[in-house]
């Protein structure tokens, strides 16, 4: 019997013992209870619910622009109202949707449930990681509705975003907003990490690792190296504004490239980063719908290794115009089309699994195919662009726009939204509706193209990006009426999709612990799963943990029930190690969030207040860190290791 | 599903027809230049490459999908792995990544090949031309020995046809991006750094760009034009441009100079031989030789330079030029004297 078949015909002691658990894992309730919460899916559904708030946000900005660019020389929105909402919608839906959705949202909720534990680690530094990132996504609205919003684009290139050519606040608020999120993405990421190797079910080797835990614990490695390096531009760029240090002052010794090098070090892994977890999302939803188990494991993982350490030397691919050595530049060329070899591998590799499989089209599955329309296109125009000649033709075009929508839309949206319609069902109990999500993903899907491929054509016919009109001699104004015709189309899908949630949370059939038949450890456990995740923690023997269950596949036992402990296990072969304790629901994450919000916020307006805010953070972080007498006793009785 | 294959075809053949159709100006698949033909040429061979990968892709997962579809639920499919089958198919993967890493390096080859033919053009004596980039126009010098020598325009570059120019390439303010596709790819203007780019105009004409790199409020309206033209014509355009305007003659365009010197115009602007020496705006020492204003974005006509002068910034917001109230007399009086400095 699995441990979810036993839970199901427990026992009276059984029942006890599950209130028990109940009572140790459970966060308080009510309006102040709420900022207490430290349970991982409790967060993650914080960040997923949070994200597409911004998803629609940023999208309600991507169809003002439509609007303003279907007529040559319209006048519905000015330049500085334009300025300020392209460079927020980018804004928003790279550092607001797309990294804490693909990233933090799902990898909270999913990651523990499918390693087989209780909770992700350092679950308070988890609950302070989101609010940071909510805080620095309401700065960013805030002053996007006070006029503030950043004007100078989602990349902020200096000297446009300096002190000289951007009075005000505008820059300011940019450039905070990046170290708000990127302090909350790189939290996550630690937590990923610890989880992934620390806290598997016993018998979870590394070579049996979900491929969507792989994926999300490669994404966490490359956040680690990725955000300090935007971190620290938009910090420098903050003290050129508000300390007046040079180090982008060509006038005074500094340098405009630098920027772009310390930028581009982060925006091109962060295309990765948002897209590598829509492979892993692709490759559970081929696996599940072609009911086999995933073609080429290892060669999928080690293709999302490979993208994930060639992301890093391709920055440059970027910045080709600049006038960079030829030779240089050549490299840049072969790095950038290495990255296709690995792409090109996990391709093959699905399509053998559904050649091979037997494939059933539901809508999760609808999704998940769509990426070998979109993304696969996006990735051949990526090849375009990697060759030197023809980037400095298509630089800074809108056939970029059309390339990276297709690659990001097509990397991560679609996969999400195939996501959505997979795991909802774990994550409320009930099924979507098959026959609204069919709609919604042929509008999506035809809207989408509608919307984006026509500017592949305006971009060779010379239409530059960022402009908030265009004269109708250029005759760019039929395909930028088409694509603002396709936005209708994409908005009507996506409006289905949150009628359909509505629906399916009163009427949606009833899920069950599994109803896709499906192979990972989430789907072992009811839906939703209770606050302990699991009855009796799972063990592991195979790739595919519930098709390979032995008929008595062995539970984990031993662990103290009076206090909220998990088991540890080690690096390679999962096996059992030692046993810790998890904090309880605290309301010191939010406490210390409102104190960094603080520093970040005060700091954009004076240098004086780093200082005193600091001090604040300091002593907060100090009573987080406090030992606590009981916890303390009771490892020291248990020798559990003092952290 | 065969109807929907179809539809895609046709969806394809469309797509096809007008990338083939991308001709006219300021599209870099209408080569009138030198290095934008040899550019063409590899965005061609590069083009059919991944349109034939796209297909084949299409083509596997269209049969992967009909051939494996079923109408059972997941439930009703134990999950099944046929070993035999997934090492046939391994042999298949290694090929196709095979032939993946081939069509790379083919495209690769020649990626590399045509950017060093169009890094530089052999030529002992080019035309130099500066360009500086200003938020949002372009000054364009043409530097001589001799100070007076030089000429100083704006968003209007004139070269000669079939020889190789140099432009040398900076900024004031912003980063901006010197793009004219007809001719060549993209060039950064950085400040603090020079650079340099080749161009050859194959075919008289006359060619609009527009800036590239997002550069603040008016970034939409930062064009110029290249007008390419025989070597005779262009001489002739130099010589033009170098002399120094006749001093006006009637009465009308006398008092419009006055209202040049004694109002804001000469705060900025300059106009060779009357004293004026503003550097912030354009040089309008010849500018009723030019076809259009504010870079671009208005045909250089009475109408259009009166509404400029007056409320510039309802029609460029955010540009760098106050609005001027004139009184009606001194206001054609100056479109006047302007429309003397041919």
């Amino acid at each position: 019997m699995t441990p979810t078949e036993q839970s199901a015909v427990a026992s009276a002691p059984d029942i006890d013992r599950l209130a028990n658990l109940e009572r140790i894992w459970k966060d308080p309730s009510g309006f102040w209870g709420w900022f207490t919460h430290v349970n991982h899916r409790s967060i993650g559904k914080r960040y997923m619910v949070t994200a597409f708030a911004f998803f629609l946000a940023g999208g309600v900005l991507a169809a003002l622009m439509r609007i303003q660019l279907s007529r040559p020389e319209n006048h519905f929105l000015g330049p500085d109202l334009y300025n300020q909402i392209f460079t927020t919608h980018g804004s928003t839906m790279m550092f607001l949707f797309a990294v804490p959705m693909m990233f933090e949202a799902l990898s909270v909720y999913l990651v523990p449930l499918m390693v087989g534990n209780r909770n992700i680690c350092f679950p308070r530094l988890n609950a302070y990681s989101y609010y940071v990132y909510l805080a620095g996504g309401l700065l960013l609205y805030a002053g996007l509705f006070i006029n503030t919003g950043p004007d100078a684009g989602w990349f902020a290139y200096v000297p446009l975003s300096g002190p000289d050519f951007t009075p005000g606040k505008r820059s300011d608020i940019w450039a905070q907003m990046i170290t708000f999120t990127e302090l909350s993405a790189l939290a996550v990421a630690v937590e990923v990490i610890i989880t992934t190797f620390k806290l598997r079910a016993p018998g979870m080797s590394l070579n049996r690792i979900p491929l969507f835990v792989w994926a999300q614990a490669i994404v966490a490695f490359m956040v680690i190296f990725a955000m300090p390096a935007v971190m620290l531009s938009s910090t420098m760029l903050l003290m050129d504004r508000t300390v007046n240090t040079h180090f982008f002052n060509p006038a005074e010794g500094g340098d405009a490239i630098l920027y772009q090098h310390l930028f581009w070090f982060f925006g091109h892994p962060e295309v990765y980063i948002i897209f590598i977890p829509g492979t892993g999302i692709v490759s559970t939803i081929i696996s599940t719908f072609s009911r086999r188990r995933i073609f080429g494991y290892t060669a999928i993982l080690l293709s999302m290794v490979g993208t994930a350490f060639v992301g890093f030397g391709l920055w440059v691919h970027h910045m080709f115009a600049t006038g960079l050595p030829q030779m240089g530049e050549s490299f840049f060329t072969a790095a950038s089309l290495m990255v296709v070899i690995a792409s090109g591998t996990q391709v093959f590799c699905w399509l053998v699994t559904m050649w091979t499989g037997k494939v059933v089209l539901k809508t999760p599955m609808l999704f998940a195919l769509a990426f070998f329309f979109v993304f696969v296109m996006g990735g051949l125009t990526g090849v375009l662009m990697a060759s030197v000649p023809v980037d400095l033709q298509i630089h800074d075009t809108f056939f970029i726009v059309a390339h990276f929508h297709y690659v990001l839309i097509g990397g991560a949206v679609f996969p999400l939204f195939g996501a959505l319609y997979y795991w909802m069902p774990k994550i409320t109990g009930r099924m979507l509706s098959e026959t609204a999500g069919k709609w919604h993903f042929w509008l999506f899907f035809i809207g989408f193209n509608m919307t984006f491929f026509p500017m592949h054509i305006l971009g060779l016919r010379g239409m530059p990006r960022r402009v908030y009109t265009y004269s109708s001699s250029m005759h760019w104004a039929s395909l930028n009426m088409l694509a603002s015709a396709g936005a209708v189309f994409m908005t009507a899908a996506v409006l289905i999709f949150i009628a359909n949630f509505f629906w399916h949370q009163k009427k949606g059939e009833l899920a069950g612990n599994n109803p896709w038949g499906a192979a990972t450890l989430e789907w072992a456990t009811s839906s939703p799963p209770p606050v302990y995740n699991f009855a009796e923690l799972p063990t592991v023997n195979g790739r595919d943990a519930l098709w390979d269950a032995l008929p008595n596949q062995p539970i984990v036992e031993g662990l103290d029930e009076d206090c909220r402990q998990v088991l540890v296990t080690r690096v390679m072969d999962a096996d059992p190690d030692h046993r810790d304790e998890f904090p309880e629901a605290t309301p010191i994450p939010f406490i210390a969030a409102i104190a960094t919000s603080g520093f970040f916020i005060s700091t954009i307006f004076t240098a004086k207040a780093f200082f005193p805010t600091i001090i604040v953070v300091g002593i907060v972080l100090l009573i987080w860190y406090w030992p606590r007498r009981q916890p303390s006793l009771r490892r020291k009785e248990r020798e559990i290791w003092e952290h | 599903m065969k109807r929907r294959s179809s539809f895609w075809l046709v969806v394809l053949c469309c797509g096809l027809a007008c990338l083939v159709s991308c001709h006219g100006n300021q599209s870099a698949l209408d080569s009138k230049g030198l290095q934008a033909a040899r550019i063409e040429r590899l965005w061609w061979l590069m083009f059919s490459i991944v349109v034939a990968v796209y297909l084949v892709v299409l083509g596997w997962f269209g049969t992967a999908v009909l051939r494996s579809r079923t109408r059972q639920s997941v439930q009703e499919i134990p999950p099944q792995v046929n070993v035999e089958a997934d090492r046939r198919m391994t042999v298949v993967v290694a090929w196709a990544i095979g032939l993946t890493v081939v069509l790379l390096f083919v495209m690769l080859t020649a990626s590399v090949r045509t950017g060093h033919a169009i890094a530089n053009l052999s030529s002992k004596n080019p035309v130099t031309i500066d360009v500086i980039g200003h938020q949002w126009w372009w000054e364009v010098r043409y530097e001589a020995t001799q100070a007076d020598q030089t000429v100083v325009t704006a968003n209007e570059i004139h070269v000669p046809v079939g020889q190789p120019v140099v432009i040398k390439t900076s900024s004031v303010d912003v980063i901006h991006s010197f793009w004219a596709p007809n001719l060549h790819g993209k060039r950064d203007l950085i400040p603090g750094y020079q650079n340099a780019v080749w161009l050859q105009a194959d075919q008289p004409g006359t060619y609009r760009g527009q800036c590239a790199e997002f550069c603040g409020h008016q970034h939409a309206h930062m064009a110029f034009f290249v007008v390419a033209e025989p070597l005779e014509k262009f001489n002739a355009w130099l010589a033009q441009q170098v002399s120094t305007p006749a001093p006006p003659s009637d009465q009308v365009s006398k008092q419009g100079e006055q209202v040049f010197l004694s109002h804001t115009c000469v705060m900025c602007h300059t106009v060779r031989g009357n004293g004026s020496g503003g550097k912030l705006g354009p040089d309008l020492t010849h500018i009723a030789s030019r076809m259009t204003i504010a870079a671009g974005t208005l045909p250089n006509n009475r109408g259009n330079l009166a509404g400029w002068i007056l409320d510039s910034q309802s029609i460029k917001p955010g540009n760098k030029m106050p609005p001027n109230p004139l009184k009606p007399d001194d206001l054609n009086a100056l479109l006047e004297y302007l429309e003397t400095l041919k």
